[in-house]
């Protein structure tokens, strides 16, 4: 009776031991390799503070500019890039100008991290029946495990600071736009593959001919996904030393500012609005031969 | 060009599908059914001892239901699949011993490939599509979309270069699908049920194009179709696959008037005869009257009249060279015309033979 009421478990010393193991030998790791590990991550923080203090030091009206002419070449929607430009003074008239930039400078990096990492893991996804059962549960635990847990071993290798909070926030956005593109071009037409191999297409002209362009609706909505995904990460990112948006938002959890809090979180959603709607037209217009009607 | 060259030899093929196909192939020599095959080890016959010599130069029609197949075998030709045992030889040379590398080339330049869903490119225009073959074979896309302009035009396309796939209708898609396979320059056309999707009344145009076409480019075309019409109207030659074997393989006056077997009886059944048999198949060999002279090639329809019309009612027959080689009555006309279970009892042993084959 005693048996079924209590789970067998591991004695206590047992556990502890067990945990204390895994924690040292992690912490031995961090003090061997950690600053191996943040030299390598070094480049990455120079272009950061870079990207940053560019978007800080261009005069405002120039960024304002730049955002209509961006939200323009993606959405070519006069509603869009209004909207936009209206979003951006606000957020300069209500004093979040500078949050904003480095909001916008780390989730465009990680974006890009997440591009330029994503879409090859994809692509071997999409070629390899291996590669898809080895990343699958990855992505799966990237996408479910609390971003606090991996905030741990994260912090304890490279401290606090703006490359952990990078990480993090690619440890989080990186699975859409690696699903995506992998579903992309694994829903390539069959007919349109068969046709290609008829034609004695080798394995680059295969992958950049054919599979990647009709793919590319699904990599774009990756890419959307994995930019609001980096967004939705900012707040956490800022307990661990990123600067923007999420700072103020932490404060005023903290100290119950709800006006701040509130004028903080609407900023992250407007970025969010902008990212989403121009990608978004932007994706869709690349789908427009497939309704037939393009005339250009 | 030498009428008897054979362009692809198919010798002893077999495509067994499943894991342990190899030895399925042995079971099937030593005479193992195919029931038997998918009921004992769970493996499915997709063709069996296939042979066929494919000639140069001429529309070599197989024909067989949907399963039967067709499209398993024609993927062979240029190893989009891969067979079981048996060989491919394409004016000599081994399909099945070659390399990747190798492969690729034959498949650049020796055989194109028409689909029957099209398998275009959705994301490329018309012209890029007609372009992409000789843009695979290393030509940049400008002078690729200049080299293959032509055969758009041919195809009478014109005026579409810069539109998508998607903004044409089927048989316009299908055009597309042709001139690609054109502009490579390939002497092997190989067309799996291009014309199927298309309406009867575009169909029919196409097949007029592809005749035209032929008439002019000489290729050698193997052409799959389940639509006997097609096949009759097109076929230098015509092979009848059923159930992964071919049962008949001649030409289109053959299969209609000798048939091989009650299924293909059943297959022809609803056929115009009228409008296919031609007067040299059934001509009297050799005996000639005082009348009016018809070309050989002449379909029994057209005769009809002309025969009705003559005093003795029946007419000569003649070939190319306009000397008389035989004659026509109306008699033998009539009885051509006539469904062919009367036709069958001519060839007494085909019915019995036939009659153990079919399970």
């Amino acid at each position: 009776m005693d048996f079924l009421g209590k789970f067998p478990a591991m004695s206590r010393g047992e556990l502890r031991d067990f945990k204390k193991g895994i924690d040292s030998s992690f912490s031995e790791f961090t003090s061997e390799h950690g600053e191996a590990i943040e030299s390598f991550f070094d480049p990455l923080l120079h272009f950061l503070v870079w990207f940053e203090k560019l978007l800080l030091a261009t005069p405002w009206p120039l960024i304002l500019l730049i955002i209509g002419v961006f939200s323009w070449l993606g959405s070519r929607s006069v509603k869009i890039v209004i909207g936009a430009v209206l979003a951006f003074v606000a957020i300069g008239y209500f004093g979040m100008w500078k949050d904003t930039m480095s909001t916008l400078a780390i989730v465009s990096v990680a974006t890009l991290i997440c591009i330029s990492i994503g879409i090859p893991i994809g692509i071997l996804m999409a070629r390899s029946k291996y590669a898809q059962a080895f990343f699958t549960p990855l992505l799966d635990v990237m996408q479910t495990i609390p971003a606090f847990v991996y905030l741990i071993p994260v912090v304890m290798l490279l401290g606090i600071g703006k490359v952990p909070g990078l990480i993090a926030v690619c440890i989080y956005a990186l699975p859409p736009i690696v699903r995506l593109t992998n579903l992309g071009i694994r829903l390539v037409s069959k007919e349109a593959l068969e046709a290609a191999d008829a034609f004695g297409t080798n394995y680059r002209q295969r992958l950049f001919g054919v599979q990647i362009p009709l793919a590319l609706p699904n990599i774009f909505a990756g890419i959307n996904q994995t930019i609001m995904m980096a967004l939705s990460m900012v707040v956490i990112a800022s307990m661990i030393g990123v600067a923007g948006l999420g700072v103020p938002v932490l404060r005023s959890i903290s100290n119950q500012y709800l006006a701040l809090g509130l004028l903080n979180g609407l900023a992250i959603v407007a970025l969010a609005i902008i990212f989403d709607r121009v990608t978004q037209q932007y994706g869709k217009r690349l789908q427009k031969h497939r309704h037939g009607d393009l005339h250009e | 060009m030498s009428k008897n060259e054979i362009a692809i030899s198919i010798k002893g093929l077999y495509k067994v599908f499943g894991n342990r196909s190899k030895k399925m192939v042995t079971h099937l020599k030593n005479g193992v059914s195919k029931a038997d095959l998918l009921d004992k080890y769970h493996h499915v016959v997709g063709l069996k001892d296939i042979n066929i010599d494919i000639p140069a130069h001429q529309i070599s029609v197989i024909m067989g239901l949907s399963g039967s197949g067709k499209s398993t075998l024609i993927r062979h030709i240029n190893r989009l699949i891969e067979p079981t045992a048996g060989s491919i030889d394409i004016y000599g040379e081994n399909v099945l011993s070659m390399s990747k590398g190798t492969l690729r080339e034959f498949r650049r330049h020796k055989v194109a490939m028409v689909f029957q869903k099209f398998g275009l490119h959705v994301h490329k225009t018309v012209a890029e599509n007609v372009a992409y073959g000789l843009v695979i074979q290393g030509m940049s896309l400008k002078k690729a979309k200049q080299k293959s302009s032509k055969w758009l035009i041919r195809v009478g396309l014109e005026g579409f270069e810069n539109h998508y796939p998607s903004q044409l209708s089927g048989g316009m898609q299908q055009r597309v699908g042709l001139a690609r396979a054109l502009a490579t320059d390939a002497d092997i056309l190989l067309m799996d049920e291009a014309f199927s999707a298309l309406d009867p009344l575009i169909r029919t145009d196409m097949q007029d194009i592809l005749l035209n076409l032929q008439q002019e480019l000489h290729k050698t075309i193997v052409f799959i179709t389940h639509d006997l019409d097609e096949a009759l109207r097109i076929g230098d030659s015509i092979a009848i696959l059923r159930d992964g074997e071919i049962i008949q393989q001649g030409s289109p006056q053959d299969i209609i008037l000798k048939p091989d077997d009650e299924y293909i009886v059943d297959f022809i059944q609803d056929v115009n005869r009228g409008r296919v048999i031609q007067i040299k198949s059934v001509m009297d060999k050799g005996v000639s009257i005082e009348g009016p002279n018809f070309h050989q090639n002449m379909v029994l329809e057209d005769i009809l009249p002309e025969i009705v019309k003559s005093t003795q009612q029946m007419v000569n027959v003649t070939n190319d060279q306009n000397q008389v080689i035989g004659s026509v009555d109306l008699k033998t006309v009539a009885s051509a015309i006539a469904k062919p279970v009367i036709q069958s009892n001519n060839n007494a042993n085909y019915t019995q033979s036939s009659s153990t084959e079919l399970t």
